[in-house]
């Protein structure tokens, strides 16, 4: 006997740890950084259809049945081969139209009939009972089996003392998980991120613990498969188990178990809630498509191996408890605990997202749309109703668990784990025909769907469920072998004298062919409403995008209302946009409601949009659950605006800065366009004077002397001037691309002054012009370039001869400290500059404007590169030059600054009256 | 002895420019800005006009529309000088009513024959 107080904590802990997981899923999604965003955690958590009875249940099935619960997972595989086809355009439906479980879904294709999903709900509440049993059942058998073992396990029968049942406890422990993991919010997509996220992590625990039992068994106990296989062929018994003739009711059983499983895994509803409620993104069905079958391949991959070893060892033994029973028997402790929780991953996988998604059809199908409808409570008035949502959910969850002890109670011992669960199946198949149907076929209407889904569930509860109750005692014996009340042809088993099929293939063809028969019939002869042409032609159409007819919308509306259901969602601007003219009081023709709900879909969401037409269309009231859709869709769609405002205006921000640089760009393109043009229009004044004079001496051959030497020296002085030009204006590239390679080094400003005069002094005598100075103080040390500070000194002072006074021309240069700087500043006598010309004639080729009148005297010009280039190097060397009205003689003044050189004695010596 | 008027503010080129026209047996006015040259034109009527574009006051465009107006300068043969190479602008001189364009650096030669040939057609 093993230690119950390890098993429990072992299971506890385990628990805890699923909890954990599904926490942290949430807390990641509500970060928005999912962690479920990956095709492979979507195929394990699919894999939830391994639930118990695959774990334990297979093996047990191999003893009698043979290799045919392979067809149990060949049928997903076909469907999830066919994803493509079939699941993904469920799974685009749902996203359009956020369905929330399979009865939403079915109930929405056929005009959102409320009595067609409350009647899903209701088929799934009972057919899946039998299910649930099923894994408390397994839960509690395994626990027994690894306390008891080698005794054979007691199960106290529970109807009379439940409290001592194992089972029960069982059932109220996973009911407190349940509320804990799925409804601590509300969600109005009823995604369930950390739930998915748990029951992937799930899948991989049991997958793991199956195989470990299969390689201890085939490798520990038998030499590997070789030595297994030759000792189970030694064995007839062991040969004619694995025969495929041991499969119930031969070839025909097989196609009705692979069609019952190839349906049920579409419309079970925690396949339909994990398939196509919490998948994220239509694409992860592609790699899902393949993982999920390999993953299916693994897990039974031992199933054969571990039945013959069981039936060769375990002799006696309970075959769904083979699993177990084979480690225990080796002795071992640490696998059988593993092979426990293996059977409670798969377990607790299959009870939690079915509990989830049977709730989520009980509240949302069967008790809220009661709820509303009742006067007394007066729910629609309230504005709070999460509250209810969650309290209904929760009672239901609880509801549903204890349904599922009663009936594994009261008649858990009539069929093996893999019947139940087989008997489960058939009923969910009983949705296939409106579901799949549904998807392609747009003439399926809801009376059909109806009627075929009571007919459906009425012939499998009488071929399968009733005659489980007769086996467990309920009903007599004699229902099942000679009929009720002695009718042959009513026997469950053999309905109508159909014999010789196994009863699955048998319930599955009564209770699918009457089905299918009256949602065919009905809907040939019977009529759809609008509302559900509309959605038939949506479903049919989901795959094709803009397929959908523009003029569905028969219905009566007036453009008045039309205006306020846009001026309520969208604002008044867009409902004139969309409205275009005509009056209010005017009959809506069809193409102006689908514009509008085109336009209320871009903004709420197709399926909002749709109920909103709808509800003016033909003035259906809103219901409450319409609208919590619609508020939580709003407000998504506030926040998806927001961002997108967020985008945009950082888009429209960087054109902007675009734009700058582009307007940047332009004007440099601009500047530089002129500058050459300047240059080019600078360039050809000298050469022209060049090639007239080089031209008449050349033609002239009798020129006087005199004539020739004048012309002579205009070549020359022209080709000097041309020189100069051209060394300014490769300073001035070099000064604007930074190249101007200067030389700074401490020198004296007073020095250069003094040189700078004397430079021009001949020049300016032969002008005329009175040079004057005032020197203020003995030394003015500064750090700068000698040549190019002189070239600035003395283009400053050619500059201020030119623009000085016509009749007595003078130019005075002034040095003085200015706090940290020096000041040289050269003035003139002339007109001086207008204030609005002071910077300007810093710009190149700037050409000062001349006074007008009065008589004048020559006055060479200047290229208009000189004050630039005189700037630039000033800058260079940390100073500056501008201009200001002259204060002595009144002219014009340039005042370039530099900033004195640090102290250093040691400088002031080395060049010192240099 | 037709007279020729030159309009430049450049004074090497004027020189250039007067010492060609007096060679080929013209009379020769100079004028160094647009004010100057529109005076000329009216005290001393000229037989033809060499005008440069950029002067000092006026440019050489407007010194051109304005003489087009004046009743001595209407069918004055008027021949543009300029240091702006670009086709625009010779386009606009003849738009203006400028008899010909020539850009400087100018082949001697060429000028003086189409002054010649501007002279023989006027006279």
């Amino acid at each position: 006997m093993r230690n119950e107080a390890v098993i429990l904590g072992a299971a506890f802990g385990y628990l805890a740890l699923l909890f954990v997981i599904a926490a942290w899923g949430d807390r990641r999604a509500s970060q928005g950084r999912s962690l479920i965003g990956s095709p492979t955690v979507y195929a394990l958590s699919i894999a939830v259809y391994c639930t118990a009875w695959t774990f334990y249940g297979s093996v047990g099935r191999v003893t009698t049945q043979g290799a045919s619960f392979l067809l149990i997972y060949l049928g997903p595989t076909l469907a999830m081969l066919s994803a493509p086809f079939i699941l993904r355009k469920m799974v685009r439906i749902a996203a359009d139209q956020r369905l929330t479980s399979i009865a939403d879904f079915i109930s929405a294709r056929y005009g959102k009939s409320r009595m067609l999903g409350a009647l899903v709900a209701l088929i799934a509440l009972v057919g899946i009972t039998p299910y649930i049993a099923l894994q408390l059942k397994a839960i509690t058998l395994s626990h027994a089996v690894l306390v008891s073992y080698p005794n054979p396990i007691e199960l106290q029968l529970a109807e009379e003392r439940f409290w001592v049942d194992k089972s029960f406890w069982v059932a109220l422990v996973l009911a407190v998980f349940i509320i804990l993991f799925g409804t601590r919010h509300l969600d109005a997509s009823e995604r369930h991120e950390g739930m998915v996220a748990a029951i992937a992590f799930e899948s991989l625990v049991k997958l793991v613990a199956f195989l470990a039992v299969g390689v201890f068994t085939v490798f520990m106990l038998f030499n590997g498969l070789g030595d297994l296989f030759a000792q189970a062929g030694d064995d007839p018994r062991l040969r004619q188990a694995l025969d495929l003739s041991a499969v119930e009711g031969g070839a025909l059983g097989w196609s009705g178990l692979l069609l019952l499983a190839f349906l049920a895994f579409l419309t079970l509803p925690r396949q339909f809630q994990v398939l196509v409620v919490e998948n994220v993104d239509e694409r992860h069905l592609t790699r899902a498509s393949w993982l999920f079958p390999l993953y299916l391949l693994a897990i039974n991959l031992f199933v054969i191996p571990i039945a013959l070893a069981g039936m060769l060892l375990m002799e006696g033994g309970d075959p769904d408890s083979f699993v177990l029973t084979l480690p225990l028997s080796a002795g071992l402790e640490g696998l059988p605990l593993l092979v426990f929780i293996g059977g409670l991953s798969a377990a607790t996988g299959m009870v939690i997202v079915e509990t989830i998604a049977l709730s989520t059809m009980v509240s949302n199908q069967l008790v809220m749309p009661l709820l509303l409808r009742s006067p007394r409570l007066g729910l629609e008035s309230r504005g709070e109703l999460r509250g209810w949502l969650l309290g209904i959910r929760r009672v239901a969850i609880v509801l549903i668990l204890l349904l599922g002890y009663l009936y594994h109670a009261l008649l858990g011992d009539a069929y093996s784990l893999v019947t139940i669960g087989l008997v489960s199946f058939a009923a969910a198949a009983q949705f296939a025909p409106a579901l799949l149907l549904g998807l392609y076929w747009r003439g399926a209407n809801r009376r059909g769907a109806i009627i075929g889904l009571l007919l459906g569930f009425v012939a499998w509860a009488y071929t399968l469920l009733l005659p489980g109750f007769a086996q467990s005692g309920w009903l007599p014996s004699s229902f099942i072998d000679q009929g009720p009340w002695g009718l042959a042809w009513l026997r469950p088993y053999a309905l109508l004298g159909l014999e010789g099929w196994d009863i699955y293939t048998h319930s599955l063809f009564w209770s699918l062919g009457l089905n299918l028969a009256a949602l065919v019939g009905f809907s040939l002869f019977g009529r759809q409403s609008r509302l559900e042409q509309t959605q038939a032609a949506l479903f049919t159409g989901a795959l094709r995008r803009d397929a959908m007819p523009a003029s569905l919308w028969q219905g009566q509306t007036s453009r008045g209302e039309l205006r306020d259901l846009l001026t309520r969602y969208l604002g008044a601007k867009v409902a004139t946009r969309v409205l275009e003219g005509g009056r209010d009081d005017q009959p809506a023709p069809p193409a102006l409601i689908a514009r509008t709900e085109r336009a209320l879909a871009g903004a709420l969401g197709s399926a909002s949009a749709r109920v909103l037409i709808n509800s003016v269309v033909r003035g259906e009231a809103l219901d409450l659950e319409a609208v919590l859709r619609i508020l939580d869709t709003t407000s998504q769609t506030l926040e998806y605006n927001r961002r997108l405002k967020q985008k945009s205006e950082e888009l429209a921000r960087i054109g902007e800065e675009l734009r700058a640089a582009n307007e940047r760009l332009r004007e440099l393109d601009r500047l530089k366009d002129e500058f050459v043009a300047m240059v080019s229009h600078e360039l050809r004044t000298p050469l022209t004077s060049i090639r007239a004079f080089a031209e008449i001496l050349r033609d002239g051959k009798d020129l006087p002397d005199a004539k020739r030497e004048q012309f002579l020296e205009v070549v020359v002085q022209e080709s000097q001037r041309l020189s100069r030009l051209i060394e300014e204006i490769l300073d001035l590239a070099r000064l604007e691309s930074g190249r101007l390679t200067l030389n700074p080094q401490r020198l004296d400003l007073a020095v250069l002054a003094r040189h700078g005069l004397a430079a021009v002094e001949r020049l300016q005598a032969e002008r005329g012009v009175t040079l004057e100075s005032a020197i203020e103080v003995e030394e003015a040390w500064v750090v700068g370039d000698p040549d190019r500070l002189a070239q600035v000194i003395i283009n400053l002072l050619d500059n201020a001869g030119k623009f000085a006074d016509d009749d007595r021309p003078r130019v005075r240069l002034t040095l003085s400290r200015h706090k940290a700087h020096y000041r040289l500043a050269v003035e003139d006598n002339g007109p001086g500059i207008a204030e609005d010309e002071r910077e300007r004639v810093f710009e190149k080729f700037h050409q000062i404007k001349q006074q007008q009148g009065g008589k004048r005297r020559h006055r060479p010009k200047g290229s208009g590169l000189g004050l630039p280039i005189s700037r630039g190097i000033v800058a260079h060397l940390g100073g500056r030059l501008w201009v200001e009205p002259a204060p002595t003689l009144g002219g014009a003044s340039l005042i370039m600054e530099l900033p004195a050189a640090p102290e250093s004695g040691e400088g002031e010596e080395g060049t010192g009256e240099g | 002895m037709p007279k020729v008027l030159v309009v430049d503010d450049e004074p090497n080129i004027v020189l250039s420019l007067e010492f060609l026209m007096q060679q080929a047996g013209f009379e020769v006015t100079t004028a160094e800005d647009g004010e100057a040259a529109l005076a000329r034109v009216t005290e001393d009527p000229p037989d033809l006009v060499l005008l440069d574009i950029s002067l000092p006051d006026l440019s050489g465009f407007e010194v051109l529309e304005r003489l087009r107006q004046m009743p001595q300068g209407a069918s004055l043969p008027i021949i543009m000088l300029t240091a702006h190479g670009r086709e625009v602008e010779r386009e606009k001189g003849l738009a203006l009513g400028a008899d010909d364009y020539i850009t400087k650096p100018f082949s001697t030669q060429a000028l003086v024959e189409k002054v010649k040939g501007l002279l023989g057609e006027a006279s």
